[in-house]
């Protein structure tokens, strides 16, 4: 049965001979005054019973090298780019354009002859002359020729840095293409200096889809008992195929997935749903939050990511449900799907359980993969996200506390209002409270914190300074990043998974995918090949070799 | 070659006087350039005859990389030569990044090569140091020597003194300097005083006090400069005044920015109180 008592999760005491405690001194020792003082909220140690308070959500240091990505990369790049059969058109200079050229392998899988752009990268291509002159007619120009080319449903536009120094006045530009061409159009004032991570982009983003799309098409979706959408999921190597194929095993329907392999059809009609169910957090809370005050659908979190996640998950759903049936068909469906599972993850286990991995990746990445190293009996001793807030590390409950500074202020929050004709509560107020009475929670996150072990370290935001200390320091077996990591991790012998685009790998979401990374982590273990590799200025270190000058002193 | 820049508040004069300035300078034999620095492209009418010069920008635009100094470079009353940077429409794109572009143009092409023999090139720059665009002729060593225009009246000085914290700003870092005030007359009360004690207090001096004249406006109604409208009339011996004070002036400073209530107390000692 579905319960939300978590079980207890242990302390780490010290690993290699250092303590969390002395670990965190090492990483903070030696920075300057002011540094140190900002760093020293951010690098915490854990307590699953109270979280302490994180500095997350703040400007990041100058002078590291930051994993954290721009505005722009959050809205175009993230939340919007997935949406596999609108167009999407970069206002600005090509490089803006090129290197968010599909890197981040959201995948589709349109039906024959549809529709499908993810594979191009449209950009304005803004030149100098068009930074002195403005570049709104180069802009409505661009639009005409996709359109004219292309004949897309919708096309979404997306500014960059330059184009809000300037002033064009993007949205204007969209709204006279709307009415030229008879398609959505639409333009999001997400340049990239707009906050202090992609963070940022990820509430425009989800305020323009919000504005522009949702609620747009009324004709009933097909009839189905059990519709959701899955909000948070951009199918990174394949996982929203796998979350659906399992939903569907049990007899739910995915009206939606925000917004991995999903249409602009299935998005304008998702409003229809029963529930939505959050994977990301951080990156789509807000669409969540305002679909339940103008439609009425309630909401909650759900991990998919994990074999123990993925059936808690299954298991909430169909309580919320409180469908005999349904309840039934999702038991069968775990035995199922375990029952192919458990051999590769007991034979994994054997050879890896008491192992270590540090995460440090996205906004609820470094939290969900805890519990696919949990699965194979791995410990979490170290994790942080890149552009989280507090809310994602210590749970929801401390959000009126958030102090809301200018970095934040800067994004618009919209004002939303119950939809006088299409505001449905989906459950009424007995059952609500009937649930909530026996343990349910709605709109909940409890982040990451109360799920890790107390005393493990808690990073926001991490430089490679600090990596490198955690790595020297507590050896960990594996670690999950980015790119801009992996190549510092792989350089000091230990293994890197990135975590945003899989490498090559994926899909690792529902039971399958965990099947997927057990046998990627244990093929990543048992041949740790950079440990073996000695690089050439280590080989061919002259002993006499000391530098000419003393730069310490 | 001497780099002068000509700042000051909007309307205050500085394209009419840079031109009678120039004029004066032209009629001595000397060879000027002047670049005008205002999107509106007016800062070369009274010498060309007209508004007859076809914009850097704009030529840029339409001939693409292909430009020649030709086509952006005209010749003007007594063999001046006329530069306009151009710029957008008011209310869209960058002027500032488009005096940038077009000033690094002139030099791609040559404009200021040697065998040009410029004794003098004057940029006239739009109203404030408003962005970096606006600086660029004090940036990077363009212009190494501002007069700055300005009148008796509370609005201009205050223009005034903020530009000098623009010049401190880049002084330090680079050649530019101060070369004086030239007070273009309000007919403000004691506006000469006013404004010499503002200039000592600025660590420059006022190099000339343009009287108010209206053969300044007859001789802009048939788009001339008033030295070759009327060689005879007393503002013209005005601005051969100034354009001889400039010419052997040599009292270059970094200026000294007043705070707001010293400026305010000249303001009360000369002003209000006669």
């Amino acid at each position: 049965m579905y319960s939300e008592t978590p079980a207890p999760i242990g302390e780490i005491d010290s690993i290699e001979g250092v303590t969390p405690e002395e670990l965190r001194d090492i990483m903070l020792d030696g920075l300057p005054s002011k540094t140190m003082r900002k760093r020293a909220k951010q690098i915490l140690t854990n307590d699953p019973d109270a979280p302490p308070e994180i500095g997350a959500n703040s400007r990041t240091v100058p002078g590291i090298m930051t994993q954290r990505g721009c505005t722009y990369a959050g809205c175009r790049g993230v939340v919007i780019g997935p949406i596999y059969d609108i167009l999407h058109i970069t206002h600005g200079p090509v490089g803006c354009g090129y290197y968010s050229w599909q890197t981040r392998r959201n995948l589709a899988r349109p039906p024959e002859g549809a529709a499908n752009f993810l594979q191009y990268c449209m950009t304005t291509d803004m030149q100098e002359d068009h930074i002195v002159f403005g570049g709104e007619k180069r802009l409505a120009e661009a639009i005409r020729e996709a359109y004219a080319l292309f004949k897309p449903k919708a096309i979404s536009v997306y500014s960059t840095c330059p184009v809000g120094l300037i002033g064009d006045d993007v949205h204007s530009v969209c709204r006279q293409a709307k009415e030229e061409l008879g398609i959505n159009v639409f333009g999001f004032s997400c340049e990239g200096y707009k906050g202090v991570s992609q963070s940022a982009g990820h509430h425009i983003a989800n305020n323009g889809v919000f504005k522009h799309m949702i609620g747009l098409d009324d004709k009933p979706v097909e009839p189905e008992p059990f519709k959701i959408n899955v909000f948070g999921e951009y199918n990174i190597g394949g996982d929203a195929w796998e979350i659906d194929t399992l939903l569907r095993k049990c007899g739910i329907t995915v009206l939606a997935t925000l917004s991995g392999g999903v249409t602009y059809d299935e998005i304008t009609s998702c409003h229809q749903a029963d529930l939505n169910v959050v994977m990301c957090h951080r990156s789509i809370n807000y669409m969540a939050e305002m679909m339940e005050t103008k439609f009425g659908i309630p909401w909650f979190k759900v991990n998919f990511i994990g074999a123990d996640s993925t059936a808690k998950s299954l298991r909430k759903i169909a309580q919320f449900f409180d469908n005999k049936e349904l309840k039934d068909r999702v038991e069968e469906v775990i035995a199922a799907e375990m029952a192919a599972l458990r051999p590769v993850q007991t034979e994994i286990k054997a050879r890896h359980k008491g192992k270590r991995a540090a995460l440090f990746v996205g906004g609820s990445r470094a939290h969900h993969y805890q519990d696919l190293f949990a699965d194979i009996g791995m410990e979490t001793i170290s994790a942080g996200y890149e552009f989280a807030h507090r809310d994602d590390y210590e749970g929801r409950h401390i959000l009126p506390t958030i102090k809301v500074d200018a970095d934040s202020r800067n994004i618009e929050e919209l004002h939303v209002d119950a939809d006088p004709e299409r505001f449905r509560p989906r459950l009424s107020p007995e059952a609500k409270a009937k649930l909530v009475a026996n343990g349910f929670t709605f709109s909940d996150y409890r982040g990451m914190m109360s799920e890790m072990k107390k005393r493990a370290l808690v990073i926001d935001d991490i430089s490679h300074y600090e990596l490198e200390k955690l790595i020297e320091t507590w050896k960990p077996d594996i670690i999950g990043s980015g790119i801009k990591d992996k190549y510092i991790v792989e350089k000091m012998g230990v293994p890197c998974k990135q975590l945003h685009s899989y490498d090559y790998g994926g899909p690792y979401a529902a039971f399958t995918g965990a099947i997927n990374f057990y046998r990627e982590v244990d093929r990543m273990l048992s041949s740790k090949v950079w440990s073996y590799v000695v690089p050439p200025w280590v080989k061919d270190r002259k002993p006499e070799a000391t530098p000419a000058v003393d730069t310490a002193a | 070659m001497r780099k002068i820049a000509i700042y000051g508040k909007g309307g205050i004069g500085k394209s009419t006087t840079t031109q009678n300035t120039v004029a004066g300078l032209a009629e001595m034999g000397r060879k000027v350039m002047v670049v005008g620095c205002d999107p509106k492209a007016d800062s070369t009418r009274l010498l060309l005859g007209g508004l007859a010069q076809r914009s850097v920008l704009d030529t840029l635009r339409e001939e693409g990389e292909d430009v020649e100094l030709e086509d952006i470079r005209s010749e003007g009353f007594c063999s001046s030569l006329c530069v306009e940077s151009g710029g957008p429409e008011p209310g869209v794109g960058c002027a500032g990044r488009g005096i940038i572009t077009s000033i690094n143009m002139l030099e791609q092409l040559g404009a200021y090569d040697d065998d040009v023999g410029l004794d003098y090139v004057f940029y006239d720059v739009l109203g404030d140091v408003v962005c970096g665009g606006f600086a660029m002729p004090i940036r990077e060593g363009k212009a190494e020597e501002i007069y700055i225009v300005c009148s008796g009246e509370m609005m201009a000085m205050y223009a005034a003194n903020n530009i000098c914290k623009g010049i401190v700003k880049f002084a330090k870092t680079g050649v530019v300097r101060l070369g004086g005030l030239i007070c273009n007359s309000r007919n403000v009360d004691r506006e000469r005083d006013l404004i010499e004690n503002f200039a000592e207090r600025l660590g420059t001096q006022m190099i000339h006090f343009v009287p108010r004249d209206n053969d300044v406006q007859r001789a802009e109604i048939n788009r001339k400069t008033v030295i070759e409208w009327n060689p005879e009339a007393a503002q013209a011996s005005e601005y051969r005044t100034l354009a001889h004070a400039i010419e052997t002036n040599t009292k270059l400073v970094i200026p000294k920015p007043l705070e707001i209530e010293e400026l305010e107390s000249i303001l009360m000692e000369f002003g209000l109180f006669n």
